[in-house]
């Protein structure tokens, strides 16, 4: 600002850098004051957690622990079948990922190379069911499953996961900005589409993976509302289920137990979010389809 | 799978010969067909699957909606005396209009202070500390509700809460959080901002970065104050994000479910119930899978007419640059 005509005086610079510093500091303590209302629930948590059951309700509450009671995480294991429902977790937020990258990938990879009738109508089509809440399908889909003896077991929650219109639109976009050259090169050399799609195209692609596989997994892995609907034996629940029937089944009682329940449920998703958080917060904005 | 044998290149054992793959009408239309055959049977378990899983069942629940079904009968057709029933239903009518509140409120507070916090993260500060403050926002957003909704309704409770606790302490009443009819509510609302509001916040943050420095650079030479600088400049240019995560956040929350279902059953009295909560409860406890049904349809109509309704209105009023 060298060239503004009167130069100003030092007093009126040195109060402008006063009010400015003022406005920034202000700023801040207004962001630290939020960022601990959004942290505090996980630290009571795992502080909680790790309160002898008997103490974990009383107040004033302990933010540090002190006892570190592990036996609650111990607890968690011998009250309730809580290894079988994180090996439901596993098994289906795994299940849904593997699905639904090779019934994504496939459809983006027509959509984004392909040339075929109907290709337009068709890609609308998959994509008005980006409108279509779960709740106005899930009544039938309940049924469905019934008829076809699926009621009740894993597949339930997986199956209907495989198709996601979402996923294909992701890795349609992504497919449409590698360059042509490579795969034009191994058409020349006689390679198939097939050959194409696996060898030149997916490992090109593998960000996109990536962000689909990330997203997928964590929503899966929190999911609640079909799981509690789909499933109604006990060895069948994933995580999110027994939790809740965990927290049913002993009460006030056991906070501690119940939140130790909760924090290793949380654990995988942490441990995500520290190796993948670009993917992770990336895909998420790009989306907007996070429920 | 071979599914398509190039006709255009031939290829000798050592050498490869490349030939235009698009010569002679013949072999073109050949090849065509050849790719479009190959792309149908890419396209095919997605679309079995959204067939079964998506079209079938929303064709399906219109259909079982002028029914009467519990599963174990046959569906016997009643024309529309379920919608009757739900226009006269009040409990159905409470649901819509919790929900409603429900939508209205975190929608406003989430972006409201998404915004601020987003604006608030463009100021000067060291790179670690914007990091701080992303992953302290963010963490909420990939954990799921049901663990929140468990540790909120700890925190929230009227006699053993930490929140009541810390309350009494600054001399203020004991708050019935989850205990009556008039907070039960709001608090699923709480629940539910604290939440969502680092996904809107990082909305806001991409948005902030599209916004081009010089237009800011000019306004602070001619001495606009930040809050005129909000509501001049900052707003009407990332409109077009508000609007999106408007959407977003309107269309998540009219399905909310897992916060209330957890945190207060609905209640007390249906004072928190929610739409989805009606239908979860007609449909899988009273197993009125038929009316159930009916509000299904009825919150799927709901959902569109607000898509549909946003979409005119940022014709009207959103600024894109």
């Amino acid at each position: 600002m060298a060239f503004i005509v009167t130069p100003e005086p030092r007093r009126a610079v040195m109060l402008r850098r006063l009010r400015a510093s003022i406005a920034d500091g202000t700023v801040f303590l207004l962001l630290l004051g939020v960022s601990i209302v959004m942290m505090a629930p996980f630290i009571w948590m795992l502080s909680t957690s790790l309160r002898s059951p008997l103490q974990s309700f009383l107040l004033p509450p302990k933010w540090i622990p002190t006892d570190w009671q592990w036996d609650n995480y111990a607890a968690v294991f011998d009250q309730v079948p809580f290894f079988r429902f994180f090996l439901n977790s596993v098994l289906i937020s795994g299940a849904v990922v593997i699905g639904q990258l090779v019934t994504s990938a496939m459809a983006a990879y027509a959509f984004a190379r392909l040339r075929f009738p109907g290709k337009g109508m068709l890609f609308v089509v998959l994509m008005s069911s980006l409108m279509v809440p779960i709740q106005a399908t899930v009544i039938p889909i309940f049924v469905l499953l019934g008829e076809l003896r699926l009621a009740d077991t894993l597949w339930a929650v997986i199956l209907p996961g495989w198709s996601s219109a979402f996923g294909v639109f992701l890795l349609r976009q992504y497919f449409l900005t590698i360059p042509n050259d490579l795969e034009d090169a191994a058409r020349l050399d006689g390679a198939t589409h097939w050959r194409i799609f696996v060898d030149v195209v997916l490992p090109l692609a593998r960000p996109a993976l990536a962000v689909l596989a990330i997203l997928t997994f964590n929503q899966y892995w929190n999911e609640f509302f079909r799981p509690f609907i789909f499933l109604t034996s006990y060895e069948n629940f994933p995580l999110p289920v027994g939790l809740v029937t965990l927290q049913g089944y002993l009460g006030n009682g056991s906070v501690a137990v119940v939140l130790a329940g909760v924090a290793l449920s949380l654990f995988p998703v942490l441990v995500l979010y520290i190796f993948t958080q670009r993917y992770l917060i990336e895909g998420i904005t790009l989306t907007g389809l996070k429920g | 799978m071979a599914l398509s044998d190039r006709p255009g290149s031939a290829s000798l054992p050592g050498m490869t010969v490349p030939v235009s793959p698009r010569s002679g009408t013949g072999s073109l239309r050949g090849e065509q067909r050849r790719e479009a055959r190959a792309a149908y049977v890419y396209l095919l378990p997605v679309f079995v699957l959204f067939v079964v899983f998506v079209a079938g069942p929303l064709i399906a629940s219109v259909v079982l909606s002028f029914t009467r079904y519990d599963v174990v009968s046959e569906p016997v057709g009643i024309g529309l005396d379920n919608y009757q029933r739900l226009a006269g239903d009040e409990r159905v009518i409470i649901s819509f209009r919790n929900t409603f509140v429900f939508v209205i409120l975190s929608t406003l507070l989430e972006i409201t202070i998404a915004l601020l916090l987003a604006v608030g993260v463009q100021s000067r500060m060291p790179t670690f500390l914007r990091y701080v403050f992303r992953t302290a926002f963010f963490l909420p957003v990939i954990t799921s509700s049901t663990a929140i909704a468990i540790i909120f309704s700890y925190m929230f409770s009227r006699d053993f809460g930490v929140i009541n606790y810390y309350l009494v302490q600054l001399g203020f009443e004991r708050v019935p959080w989850l205990n009556s009819t008039q907070w039960s509510l709001f608090t699923i609302v709480l629940a539910s901002v604290w939440q969502r509001l680092g996904f809107t916040f990082i909305l806001f943050v991409a948005g902030l970065q599209n916004i081009p420095r010089d237009i800011y650079e000019a306004a602070s030479i001619d001495g606009v104050g930040p809050f005129t600088r909000l509501r001049t400049l900052t707003i009407p240019l990332l409109s077009p994000t508000i609007l999106f995560a408007t959407v977003i956040g309107v269309i998540a929350s009219l399905q909310v479910f897992e916060t209330p279902f957890i945190m207060t059953r609905g209640g007390p009295g249906d004072s928190s119930r929610t739409v989805v909560m009606m239908i979860q409860e007609s449909a899988f406890q009273n197993l009125e899978f038929g009316y159930g049904s009916a509000i299904a349809v009825i919150l799927f109509v709901v959902i569109m007419l607000f898509t549909l309704l946003q979409f005119w209105m940022s014709q009207r009023w959103v600024h894109y640059q």
